[in-house]
């Protein structure tokens, strides 16, 4: 411990040398109000250690903002840090020799010790070595219920997906949309990827999203699940919008009960001062198989030759993990922090339920994590045909799903 | 100028080499030609090559032969999005044509506040398509739109929902991409009607041809070049479309209204799979050029010889 503090301090003072000289430019795309305002709590941090975060903010969400990036970074140019989705994003950046080695940093700071999962080390280890920071988790597997649409519709709010599926018709009367679904392709597939793994099993998905084993995709635990994703379309129909908040909002405000959708979706509830377990609550796993994926954002550095930027970037690793950054900072996005030794400020029914599930380990690795994105645009490209075509049946559309994982790397 | 010219002449006895005629004037080309050359050419060889390769993220040389291809082939996406460019590009350049005459021919025929009318049919033009493509969403949303329009007026039952239809969102699409595109074709035809001869007006007059007959029969067959200049435009623009869509639609519902130019972007970017970005955007080159260079030919190339 008394080795690791010196280390610490040494890092500290290389860095506070290196700092009064060094600017590090910092890329990402969180532009919504609440995520802007979490990025900021890396930048007072930063700054406050006597360095200076250049703000590199890139509107439009991370399909735009990626390729920005890599351009840079293949240009010749590239930000000192930027943001990717922990997975397999940037696994060519790293082969290619353009990102920052910082296992060394990762040794001294114990992140191996601290990080819970470990998984989510795991996907920024590469041939053995660390090249990214893991700074938080988001995970998908939640639906979010509208307590006010359930008691016009005179029926309990349901606690499991076989609950809701029976109560959906009671809901349909009562004039309100069972399930909301926003038009965009990664929606759909996403929540695919939900159903998949509350109704087929844990082994079953894995087996699938793992192990690229296309027959159990044509087996019968996944025909269940891509029956029940045919009847969750049908409960979708009469309520037409694109983007995830306007789906949530048509939750909040009554005119849609439910929908599966990551937790980034209680900042929408929060945000219109809805009360969870009052105003809405809350299903991980759908209430069937309580377990979360552990998707989420990483910082990585981009190699640049330049030894004092080199200190500066690994003297900005070491910081956005430390106890008070990922509380500032999670707390402000909403999200989950990766260190279990620390308190958010603010907790409510849902966000304890999701820390409660971490805790235990009910966890398994994010679609990012196991899938390639050549993969994932594929499935989205086909589950959103699918939830557009009521002419598709599922048969049709777990042959080509099969197809599909047949082919990923 | 005059200097060469003189030049020219006085060197001409001596048949100069054709190279060094017009000296000046090849000159300044250099660096279009330069740039064609290297950013045109070069850039087309290296996609074209690349397209054979399994490249990722990044541009990697690992041969994959025509996996690329035969996965683009058997993409649903892919095939979606040629019909849609198809019909979307047949309705686009008829329809454009059509109305950007008739409206050319009624401003032509010296109205009264004849610059007004061409601002208005023109200034759409000076949207980007982001903007004609997010305005259009607006006004055809059932919620606040056409539709909400009309059944406020009393048509309680009255269906106009064509981005939601997967049946009919190109229809949605089309109707944004001629109301931008439609002013610039007008302006174009206008000029040429006005570069039409007073004189053919006043024959036609003279032998009894009725209006409409004379456009048909004697004007349009005359207007052949800026019908030309028209139809090259409209052409890159429907290869092109890409911005509309994603405006617009993203693609919506489902995979229904998918362009081979969306098609590329998605699958270079979104899925970091540029050898199948690659291998969509050569097939997308070597359509252009299957219907081009027989065109090319046969408009510009069988006339210097006659």
């Amino acid at each position: 411990m008394k080795l690791t503090t010196k280390l610490l301090a040494a890092t500290a003072i290389c860095g506070a040398g290196a700092a009064s000289a060094t600017e590090l430019e910092v890329m990402h795309w969180w532009t919504s109000g609440g995520e802007a305002n979490a990025v900021s709590k890396f930048a007072e941090a930063w700054n406050a250690a006597g360095n200076t975060w250049v703000d590199g903010a890139i509107a439009g969400g991370g399909d735009t903002a990626r390729p920005i990036m890599v351009s840079r970074i293949i240009g010749g140019d590239p930000p000192a840090a930027f943001q990717f989705n922990h997975g397999r994003q940037a696994e060519e950046l790293v082969e290619a020799g353009m990102i920052l080695d910082i296992t060394d940093v990762s040794e001294q700071e114990g992140w191996a010790d601290i990080i819970t999962p470990s998984s989510l080390l795991d996907s920024c280890t590469y041939d053995g070595r660390v090249f990214c920071v893991p700074v938080n988790i988001h995970s998908w597997q939640w639906m979010w219920l509208s307590n006010g649409a359930y008691e016009a519709a005179g029926v309990d709010v349901p606690t499991t997906w076989t609950e809701y599926v029976e109560t959906a018709d009671a809901v349909r009367e009562a004039g309100i949309v069972p399930l909301a679904m926003g038009g965009q392709s990664w929606q759909q597939n996403g929540s695919f990827g939900v159903m998949a793994l509350a109704l087929a099993g844990q082994d079953a998905w894995l087996a699938v999203n793992q192990d690229k084993d296309s027959e159990v995709v044509m087996g019968p635990e996944y025909t269940r699940v891509f029956e029940a994703f045919g009847a969750a379309r049908e409960l979708s129909d009469g309520l037409n919008v694109q983007d995830w908040n306007q789906a949530t909002a048509a939750v909040i405000n009554d005119t849609a009960a439910a929908q599966i959708m990551g937790d980034w979706a209680q900042g929408e509830f929060a945000l219109a001062g809805e009360v969870a377990g009052e105003d809405y609550s809350c299903l991980p796993g759908l209430g069937e198989v309580a377990l979360l994926d552990t998707g989420g954002d990483a910082f990585f550095f981009p190699v640049t030759g330049d030894p004092e930027i080199e200190a500066a970037q690994k003297e900005l690793a070491a910081l956005m993990l430390s106890p008070e950054v990922q509380v500032s900072f999670n707390s402000a996005k909403g999200s989950l922090p990766v260190r279990p030794d620390v308190d958010l400020t603010t907790v409510n029914e849902c966000t304890q339920k999701g820390l409660d599930l971490l805790a235990e380990g009910s966890t398994v690795p994010s679609g990012n994590q196991l899938l390639s994105p050549d993969t994932t645009t594929q499935l989205n490209d086909l589950m959103t045909e699918f939830w557009e075509s009521p002419s598709m049946t599922p048969a049709e559309v777990q042959e080509q799903y099969a197809a599909i994982i047949a082919d990923a790397d | 100028m005059a200097s060469i010219d003189t030049d020219a002449r006085s060197r001409a006895g001596r048949r100069p080499n054709r190279l060094f005629k017009n000296m000046n004037a090849k000159l300044a080309s250099l660096p279009m030609m330069f740039t064609a050359l290297v950013v045109f050419l070069g850039g087309t060889i290296w996609t074209i090559t690349y397209s054979f390769t399994s490249s990722g993220l990044l541009p990697r040389l690992e041969w994959a032969g025509l996996e690329q291809y035969a996965r683009l082939w058997s993409s649903r996406k892919w095939l979606v999005s040629i019909e849609n460019l198809a019909i979307y590009g047949f309705l686009s350049l008829i329809l454009t044509l059509v109305i950007a005459f008739i409206l050319a021919a009624l401003l032509d025929r010296k109205i009264r506040g004849e610059d007004t009318f061409r601002t208005i049919f023109l200034y759409p033009f000076a949207l980007s398509f982001i903007v004609t493509g997010l305005v259009w969403q607006w006004i055809l949303n059932p919620q606040f739109g056409v539709q909400d329009v009309v059944r406020d007026l009393g048509w309680t039952n009255f269906n106009f929902d064509p981005l939601n239809n997967p049946e009919i969102v190109l229809y949605g699409l089309l109707i944004a991409g001629l109301w931008q595109g439609t002013g610039l074709i007008m302006c174009i035809m206008l000029a040429g009607l006005r570069g039409i001869d007073e004189d053919i007006w006043k024959a036609t007059r003279v032998d009894g041809i009725g209006t409409v007959k004379t456009y048909l029969v004697v004007i349009i067959p005359m207007m052949r070049p800026v019908f030309v200049t028209s139809l090259v435009l409209i052409g890159s623009g429907i290869v092109k479309l890409y911005d509309l869509v994603v405006a617009q639609t993203s693609g919506g519902p489902g995979i229904s209204s998918e362009v081979p130019a969306k098609y590329v972007m998605t699958s270079m970017f979104g899925g970091q799979n540029l050898g199948q970005g690659f291998a969509a955007s050569t097939m997308m080159m070597l359509s252009v050029i299957i219907i081009l260079i027989p065109w090319a030919y046969l408009e510009f190339g069988g006339r210097k010889r006659g």
